[in-house]
């Protein structure tokens, strides 16, 4: 099933021409990786699906980004009600200047939840699904900077899923982190996909290889290969996908 | 060659950084010594004018008063000796004009060459009298008692109501009303800058455009930067009768007015303290509350505003910092006058409007002059405090942020 597509998305920072014709669409239940050397567009396109980009100054998108078959930047859509059905998950782990609990609460008192069992209960599952709780469940209280790296990652995978999307954008989620938590979440995103749609950058060929079912490889703003991960890595239809993934550039 | 007279610069460039450092630090501790050396001379002195005497009957059993005791009496507020812990005697005052009603041009003599004597008889003859003139009349065989007056003490200062330091014969310098008119028009104007100021801040750090930001802000500093009598003069010919119109009063000169003057000129510090905190604030921590279905406000109420809200503390604080130190737009618009203020809307004297309105009248060395300088150690401790408080909050800052 067809749950991400594009077609024909421009994006415009001013002048500069980030992403060219991007015609693309995403399978539900599945991890798409996005490769592509540094600036060739991989972050913009990701953002496309959370209207993230919208905070830009000075951006121009066009073109059809669908999320269910409907397009996202029709007017009158809800733009917060669309951040709600999807999870967003940065480079860096940024939790909030709050209590672990509180972290995992906040998508859900914004969007007005105020029931306390419920939210007890929502938080708790949420961590217990990013394999945190037993970490951190005597100190639900404590500020959550005291956690380590992978373990706020974790936090801010659990935060996401807490309000129960559908999508999980993930913008090079392990990038700062040690081997050990980065195979935490790479065994995470496994099983997560059975619920969620999952699309993640990343510049890390083995983990692209490692997590994902299907790879889009972006190259100065163009989408130059997509295909079955397996197959991009094993038998590139073109010549630049072979350089890179190679390491001849990039 | 070369090398080494480039060492020889480099000396000598440090070696001037170092006294012109040692320069500036040296006059702040002068100028911080002077001020206390003079304002804790204060509590040497006693209430009663230089270079004059209070006498009463040698058979009087009080024999020591206090400087508000003393102006109670001569205000004819205490009326009675048994008030003072002595015998049932009313008081009887005397001033040496009063003379003239006991003693013909004659008896005095035409030099007053038989005043002291004069004085002191009536100190004799009148039981319950208590006599008040210059010390050069007082004899040795001066037929009544001298009364003693303690040094000022701190607690006759700071729990004063009265400050009238020119009072005779003994000057009243009760600050209350002074510390309290300071406070209550700072925390009027901090009460006025605050919310305006934050909102402010929220707007060109959250909302404007950079196009709308790079107007507004130079235009916000530049508000620092007009001189406080320019504001006291708006303050003066628009605030004021602003306020005697709006809450018909019989005067606009109140607490109010300065309290908004000093509003004013709070607004910038806290607008650009608060602002550069929010600013701070991680972009990817917006974008996280964003991308979680937070609405706008709810991010900036719900994150922005708790991850600087030491950043917004200072600037609070440091705005207060502002208008308590702030002498001249004060003065113009706050009446000046030095009764316990009950509301806004009466007329307020602050501490600095009092030293710079009476130092040039104040004798130097004098016991009012000493008043004055101790106001202004008061207002030195008050600054210190608030900036200490800032640098522990913006300690705290840093701490967190590591
Ligand atoms: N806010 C912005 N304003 C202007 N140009 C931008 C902005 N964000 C990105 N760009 C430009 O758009 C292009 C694509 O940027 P993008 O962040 O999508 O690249 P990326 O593939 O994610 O790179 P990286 O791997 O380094 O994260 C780059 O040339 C970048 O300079
Ligand atoms: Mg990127």
């Amino acid at each position: 099933m067809i749950k991400l597509e594009t077609i024909n998305a421009n994006v415009y920072y001013g002048a500069s021409h980030a992403l060219k014709n991007i015609s693309m669409q995403l399978e539900s239940n599945t991890v798409t990786a996005l490769i592509g050397p540094s600036g060739c567009g991989k972050s913009t396109y990701l953002r496309l699906f959370n209207r993230m980009n919208d905070l830009i100054e000075n951006i121009r998108i066009e073109g059809e980004i669908l999320i269910d078959g409907k397009n996202i930047y029709q007017k009158g859509t809800n733009v917060d009600s669309l951040r709600k059905s999807t999870g967003m998950i940065f480079q860096k782990p940024n939790p909030f200047p709050k209590s672990i609990f509180e972290n995992v609460a906040y998508g859900l008192r914004v969007n007005g939840i105020n029931d306390a069992a419920f939210i007890q209960e929502r938080v708790e599952t949420s961590i217990q699904q990013v394999a945190l709780w037993d970490e951190v469940k005597d100190k639900l209280k404590k500020s959550a900077f005291e956690l380590s790296g992978g373990q706020q990652q974790r936090l801010c995978i659990a935060r996401a899923l807490a309000i129960q999307p559908s999508i999980i954008l993930m913008d090079e989620p392990t990038s700062a982190l040690d081997p050990i938590s980065t195979s935490k979440i790479e065994e995470l995103m496994y099983e997560l996909k059975a619920k969620y749609t999952i699309v993640i950058v990343t510049h890390n060929m083995q983990q692209a290889a490692r997590v994902s079912d299907k790879t889009a490889f972006f190259y100065l703003g163009e989408l130059i290969e997509y295909s079955q991960t397996k197959e991009l890595f094993t038998n590139p239809k073109i010549e630049k996908t072979q350089n890179y993934i190679t390491g001849r550039f990039g | 060659m070369q090398s080494s007279s480039k060492k020889f610069s480099e000396r000598f460039i440090e070696g001037l950084l170092l006294i012109s450092s040692s320069i500036t630090s040296l006059t702040v501790v002068l100028i911080v010594l002077f001020l206390f050396k003079e304002g804790l001379g204060l509590f040497s002195h006693s209430a009663i004018e230089e270079g004059n005497v209070i006498a009463v009957n040698k058979n009087n059993q009080v024999s020591v008063l206090s400087g508000e005791q003393l102006k109670n009496i001569f205000d004819q507020k205490i009326v009675n000796w048994k008030e003072l812990g002595g015998s049932n005697d009313s008081i009887i005052l005397f001033r040496l004009e009063d003379i003239s009603n006991y003693y013909s041009d004659e008896q005095i003599g035409e030099n007053f060459e038989h005043l002291p004597e004069c004085i002191s008889k009536l100190n004799d003859s009148i039981s319950g009298i208590i006599s008040f003139f210059p010390d050069k009349y007082w004899t040795k065989d001066f037929k009544g008692k001298k009364i003693e007056f303690d040094p000022i003490t701190m607690k006759e200062v700071f729990a004063g109501k009265e400050w009238f330091p020119t009072a005779h014969p003994a000057a009243q310098l009760g600050i209350a009303p002074l510390l309290l008119g300071t406070l209550w028009v700072s925390l009027g104007a901090i009460l006025l800058a605050l919310p305006l100021g934050l909102a402010s801040a929220v707007y060109l750090s959250e909302i404007a455009n950079k196009k709308v930001r790079s107007i507004l802000k130079p235009l916000i500093e530049l508000l620092a930067g007009i001189p406080s009598v320019v504001y006291g003069f708006f303050g003066l010919v628009v605030i004021v009768p602003l306020i005697q119109q709006l809450f018909n009063l019989p005067v606009g000169e109140t607490g109010l007015a300065g309290s908004i003057i000093l509003g004013i000129m709070a607004l910038p510090t806290i607008i650009t303290i608060s602002e550069d905190a929010m600013n701070t604030t991680p972009r990817a921590m917006k974008e996280a509350s964003l991308a979680l279905g937070a609405s706008k406000w709810q991010t900036i109420y719900k994150i922005v505003i708790p991850y600087s809200i030491s950043g917004i503390t200072a600037a609070a604080i440091l705005g207060i910092g502002r208008a308590i130190g702030e002498t001249m737009a004060v003065l113009m618009v706050t009446g000046n006058a030095a009764i316990i203020p009950h509301s806004l809307l009466e007329p307020v004297r602050t501490i600095p409007a009092t030293i710079a309105a009476e130092l040039g009248e104040a004798p130097a060395g004098g016991l009012h002059y000493k008043a004055l300088f101790a106001l202004g150690c008061i207002l030195f401790v008050i600054t210190l405090i608030i900036n200490l408080i800032v640098e522990f909050i913006s300690s705290r800052k840093k701490y967190q942020n590591s």
